[in-house]
């Protein structure tokens, strides 16, 4: 009886844990559709990309030290975010935490330096609205800086429960989905930064 | 927590990293010296780029671990087959319209 009654309790601590991994399968599903977001928005710029319309083009208004930086700063939040997974398989919240914040700043880095990007643009007259180019620029390149800012909120969400709950089955559940999405950000990145940036300034 | 489930360690971070930042300045260096003729320089910079993606897809996302059938892997196969289908679809359609 007693063996029965362990043997439930350990399969019922399976089912949790199964129900977890389920649970980052569909993230993992999640993330092939967001991938499919931005093939629609990479297919579009590639389309548009020549049709300027006599406005600036991308050799005029791609600085090239502003996206390395921005590219070397996002690959950087990849590989803290990746350390603070590390951190917490290995039972160190405080690392954890530790390796978040890091993160969370370079993101924040991110963001600050494509707004100050976008603020330049705009002040040399390379608006969302003057150019087909410049519409599908806009819109690929800041929907995915709308996907860093959301991750941002997320991870300072994270945080909170961390400091609250500890490292549990579930809150290891949530960090390794936000570790996932970070790094799928940094993927959709490379691509923009070589279709994007590097085939602009060509 | 099972021991035979893997997450990496620092060492892996770490080679990722450094494969990354390298195949960030390859491409880099080719484009801002002018370094090959526009087709070939587009495939080295393309190329690097899948490379990269490879590399953080196996040394930071872990694609090659976890148990049991991969239907992370088979969603992203099919994921990648509709993102290229998507946009070489798109640029040799709207080729025919220059």
């Amino acid at each position: 009886m007693e063996h029965a009654v362990t043997h439930h309790a350990h399969d019922h601590h399976d089912h949790h844990e199964e129900h977890e991994q389920l649970k980052v399968l569909g993230f993992w599903i999640f993330l092939v559709t967001d991938c499919i977001l931005f093939a629609t928005l990479f297919a579009t710029y590639v389309v548009l990309r020549t049709h300027t319309d006599g406005g600036p083009i991308g050799k005029e208004i791609f600085e090239v030290p502003g996206f390395v930086a921005e590219t070397f700063i996002l690959l950087t939040s990849s590989f803290t975010s990746g350390l603070a997974t590390l951190a917490m398989h290995k039972g160190n919240v405080k690392g954890l935490i530790g390796w978040l914040i890091v993160t969370a700043a370079l993101g924040l880095g991110f963001i600050g330096l494509e707004i100050s990007e976008f603020a330049n643009m705009v002040q040399e007259g390379a608006t969302i609205s003057r150019s087909a180019f410049l519409s599908a620029f806009f819109t690929l390149v800041g929907t995915h800086g709308l996907h860093v800012s959301v991750g941002l909120l997320w991870m300072i969400g994270l945080m909170v429960q961390l400091g609250r709950y500890g490292i549990t089955t579930v809150t290891k559940r949530k960090i390794t989905t936000i570790s996932l999405y970070w790094h799928f950000l940094d993927v959709v990145w490379i691509f923009l930064f070589t279709v994007v940036y590097l085939m602009g300034v060509m | 927590m099972s021991q035979h489930e893997a997450h990496g360690s620092v060492k892996a971070y770490v080679i990722g990293f450094l494969l990354s930042i390298v195949l960030t300045i390859i491409p880099l260096l080719l484009v801002l010296n002018h370094m090959l003729s526009k087709g070939w320089l587009v495939f080295a910079i393309m190329l690097m780029a899948v490379l990269q993606f490879i590399i953080q897809l196996v040394f930071f996302m872990h694609i090659r671990e976890g148990e049991g059938p991969k239907y992370n892997v088979m969603a992203l196969i099919l994921g990648i087959v509709i993102v290229f289908t998507i946009v070489a679809g798109s640029m040799w359609i709207m080729s025919f319209n220059g």
